[in-house]
């Protein structure tokens, strides 16, 4: 298949992405409703689509407000990096075959890069923020990504050496006799707990936890720079699912219905699996996190990658 | 007058002349001592004599320079009350000590019991009643630029008694300057060793507080050094309109003490009321109070049960929950016409008889609730982050508890079962059966599993009642019963006189004090009123499990972190308007 035009899937990305995360407000809201016994925004529109549509007219008309006590460039800076990195890691993502911004032979790494770069915006947004609790939240948000980010990278390396390449539709293709679900079922699990993290959201959301920190990093945010963190996390959300159907579940790869399909199909259960857990779990304190990140996530993903890697030895 | 009682006697036997007795209605001993001798009679009572008043439960003051029947007392202008609580004996001790206006102090007891901190604090903001040798003797219910004492006679109870206010320019910056946080004024150093400490205001705008409490924090890094609350936001002068209002029309004011407990605040001083007025309250209307309380137990427990998983950053549980209270209020509104103030118990019983088709609605929640409950203890008890985050954080051990005034599911946490409604009955529990939950080791996760298991035994009382409701009256004939009974008021006139006076002036109460006390949603909520023959009270102190259990916030918080002290505030189960009343 010819790719399109650069300049087209890039935009074509970057759009597809941007309403998937707003989508993703209502999907959330809607979904977590359904498991709390309540309605949920069911008002502007049918079946309340059109809120998100409101509440984007809303934030953009909103006062751009920035506290005369913050660190005024970190300050604005902070938002639009979260929002950068992630937009930057879906030119790595192959929607279908042909589909992609750009086929990098290092997708992957490239993919664990930006994410990592995404940890800078919370903490630098705390920091600026020149408040107590964001300061706490950035704090927080600093240890807790940096720790999962160790293992999120290790819990990959053994798809990586299945397939024996970085590149992103490689590894697609790379699973057609079997998805890597079956054969890095520990490293699927590994890779869902960091994404979790990785985003930012419960049982991982101690960054913002709002009952102890009042909204933690962006604590002093409104208006379209909140805005930003709110829809990056959203994309956040939307990325990580995209990674494990690219990754464990054979991304676009399934009978019958079109490639883009499953693609979404797939993608999208993630996404309700990620609200699923948000409505089911507590939040875990901060060193009880960090010790599991360290003392059994870590050791985990060494031993599958060890394993995974004995395993290829005697294949071959 | 001479020693009635077992402890009168042994108090003569120790302090002999130094002490006067006298008769209450409702029958606590009650001594009176002089100022000096307080703190060796009291270190008498909790640790010297037999079977020992272990717990301070309360500690209040009276002014009693307009108090015109005190027949048998000694003169004084200022009365400061103590209420001990003897666990072994089951009873209460009352010790007053008179003081003179123009010497209105006495030495501190927070040696005897750390509790003593907050109340003398309380009655030297409410009275100018100053104890020597306390640590921090500041305002803690009234701002510190507060002029006057409010709960003294000639203190204005109302806005209209005083001049229009006006902030100046002055006033102002000198409002604002004692706003300024200075750690050393809380009793906090700025740095130990060689770090610097973090002071963070956690509230009284915060979603972890539940409501306008404000915590000073003291960190070395997230490890909480110290903490110490500020209360007095939620403060109304609850117990100064109990002064203006009367006995009857002071009702709609103790719903909103602890205003998630509704009418478990008016059975608390509808008890005290009813036995200054002698008044028996018919089987039927008992039976009724009972079960709408218990009711309103459950009501209380699911909204902590809600809130307290969320402050572990479970988000769902409060949407169940709040939804099976509102099946609760569904019943309560049908029953009463209200939701969370119902106002809907009278002097002598209740306001009307149970609508019809009241059990089904009753059945209906019996058999609702059970099943929910099981799935919670699914989601949320035997999930191990949740677990993880409350077993073996911010734990009393009984003793500790005891010292601190801890009561009601707190107190049974740590393994005392005890449980007003079974030790000292009021109101009928006698004729209930159900069990004192009860867990070993006072932490989080413990006082969670006996609030869990109250509701439902809770849910056994009210099968009972709606099993085994008696017919009858539910509102006593006593003629201090109020609103009387209306029968006959249109047959003879001495009915329709009781009545309009009764109901134009309010019924005037005999002389006398009492204190009605009953296990309420939180612990032990205790009206203690005095009567000097009219239609008002002449004093309401209301005693609230809150104001007691969040003081005890900074043992249990210290060295332990935020997200840690955020539990323990939800696992104490406060309200606010209890602590600040």
């Amino acid at each position: 298949m010819t790719s399109p035009h650069p300049i087209l899937s890039i935009l074509g990305v970057a759009i597809v992405a941007l309403s998937i995360a707003a989508f993703l407000i209502w999907v959330e809201r809607r979904l977590l409703a359904l498991w709390q016994d309540r309605y949920g925004p069911n008002r502007v529109g049918p079946f309340g689509l059109l809120q998100v549509a409101a509440d984007s007219i809303k934030i953009f008309m909103k006062e751009d407000w920035i506290p005369p006590f913050v660190d005024r460039p970190v300050f604005i800076l902070a938002p639009a990096i979260v929002f950068v990195t992630v937009l930057m890691s879906f030119a790595v993502l192959p929607v279908a075959p042909g589909i992609i911004v750009s086929d990098l032979s290092v997708g992957l790494l490239f993919f664990l890069a930006m994410s990592s770069l995404g940890v800078y915006s919370v903490v630098l947004a705390g920091w600026s923020s020149n408040n107590k609790y964001a300061l706490l939240g950035g704090l927080r948000a600093a240890a807790q990504m940096l720790s999962y980010e160790v293992f999120m990278g290790l819990s990959l390396m053994g798809v990586v050496l299945l397939a024996g390449t970085f590149s992103l539709p490689a590894i697609v293709e790379a699973q057609r006799t079997i998805w890597f679900v079956i054969p890095q079922f520990p490293g699927f699990v590994l890779f869902l707990i960091a994404g979790l993290a990785e985003t930012r959201r419960i049982p991982f959301d101690l960054p913002e936890a709002e009952s102890e920190l009042v909204a933690g990093y962006h604590s002093e945010y409104s208006g379209m720079k909140f805005g930003m963190f709110f829809v990056g996390e959203y994309m956040g959300v939307s990325l990580i699912s995209a990674m494990i159907s690219v990754l464990f579940f054979g991304g676009w790869l399934g009978p019958v219905l079109p490639g883009v399909v499953w693609f979404f199909l797939k993608m999208f259960s993630f996404i309700a699996f990620f609200v699923l857990v948000r409505a089911a779990l507590p939040r875990p304190r901060f060193d009880q996190l960090m010790s599991w990140g360290w003392k059994v996530m870590l050791p985990l993903a060494l031993i599958n990658l060890l394993a995974t890697g004995a395993a290829v030895l005697a294949w071959r | 007058m001479i020693a009635t009682s077992q402890i009168e006697q042994e108090i003569v036997d120790r302090f002999g002349h130094a002490v006067a007795f006298e008769e209450t209605l409702d029958r606590i001993p009650t001594a009176w001592v002089t100022r000096d001798s307080v703190p060796a009679l009291l270190r008498f009572l909790k640790e010297e004599v037999d079977q020992p008043y272990k717990m301070l439960y309360d500690l209040s003051a009276i002014d009693e320079r307009m108090r015109q029947h005190r027949d048998g007392q000694p003169a004084s202008d200022l009365t400061v009350v103590y209420h001990l609580l003897s666990f072994a004996r089951n009873e209460y001790v009352r010790i007053k000590v008179a003081l003179a206006e123009d010497r209105a102090s006495l030495p501190t007891t927070t040696s005897i019991w750390p509790a003593a901190n907050w109340y003398e604090r309380e009655v030297w903001d409410m009275f100018g009643i100053a104890f020597d040798g306390h640590p921090n003797l500041r305002r803690i219910l009234m701002p510190n630029s507060w002029v006057g004492h409010p709960l003294r006679k000639e203190h204005p109870a109302r806005a209209t008694e005083i001049g229009p206010y006006q902030l100046s320019p002055e006033k102002e910056l000198a409002e604002q300057e004692a706003l300024r946080f200075r750690p050393e004024e809380w009793g906090m150093s700025r740095e130990r060793d060689s770090s610097d400490f973090i002071f963070l205001n956690l509230g009284p705008q915060h979603p972890g507080t539940h409501g306008v409490l404000r915590l000073a924090l003291q960190l070395d890094g997230e490890e909480i050094v110290d903490v110490i609350p500020q209360i007095g936001f939620h403060h109304r002068g609850a117990e100064k309109m109990g002064e203006r209002q009367s006995w009857h029309t002071y009702i709609p004011y103790t719903d909103r003490i602890d205003y998630l407990g509704g009418v478990m605040n008016n059975l608390a001083y509808l008890t005290a009321v009813e036995k200054l007025a002698g008044i028996t309250v018919p089987p039927r209307a008992q039976v009724i109070r009972v079960m709408l309380a218990e009711l309103f137990r459950i009501i209380s427990h699911l909204v902590w049960y809600g809130t307290f998983a969320q402050d572990v950053g479970q988000m769902s549980p409060v949407f169940f929950t709040f939804n099976d209270r509102e099946r609760a209020f569904s019943i309560i509104e049908a029953i009463t016409g209200a939701r969370m103030h119902p106002s809907w118990f009278r002097i002598g019983g209740v306001a009307a008889d149970l609508p019809k088709g009241w059990e089904k609605m009753f059945r209906d929640f019996i058999d609702y609730l059970p099943p929910r409950l099981v799935e919670y203890d699914k989601t949320i008890m035997r999930n191990f982050i949740f677990k993880a985050r409350t077993k073996g954080i911010g734990s009393f051990t009984v003793d500790e508890a005891v010292e601190w005034g801890v009561t009601g599911p707190n107190l049974r946490a740590c393994g005392l079962d005890w449980d007003f409604r079974k030790r000292q009955p009021y109101c009928g529990y006698e004729n209930f059966e159900f069990d004192i939950p009860t867990a070993q080791h006072g932490d989080c996760y413990d006082r969670a599993v006996v609030r869990i298991e109250e509701i439902r035994q809770s849910l056994r009382i009210i099968e009972q009642c709606v099993n085994n409701m008696p017919a009858g009256a539910y509102k006593s004939d006593h003629p201090l019963a109020t609103p009387p009974v209306k029968e006959r008021t249109m047959h003879d006139i001495e009915t329709l006189i009781t009545h309009f006076l009764s109901v134009t002036w309010g019924p005037v109460m005999p002389v006398g004090e009492a204190l009605g006390a009953i296990e309420a949603t939180k612990g032990n909520n205790g009206y203690y009123l005095v009567s000097d023959g009219s239609t008002v009270s002449y004093r309401t102190r209301i005693r609230t499990p809150s104001f007691a259990h969040i003081q005890t916030l900074a043992p249990l918080a210290q060295g332990l972190m935020i997200p840690d002290l955020v539990v323990i505030l939800g696992s104490l189960d406060f309200v606010l308007a209890d602590i600040d009343r």
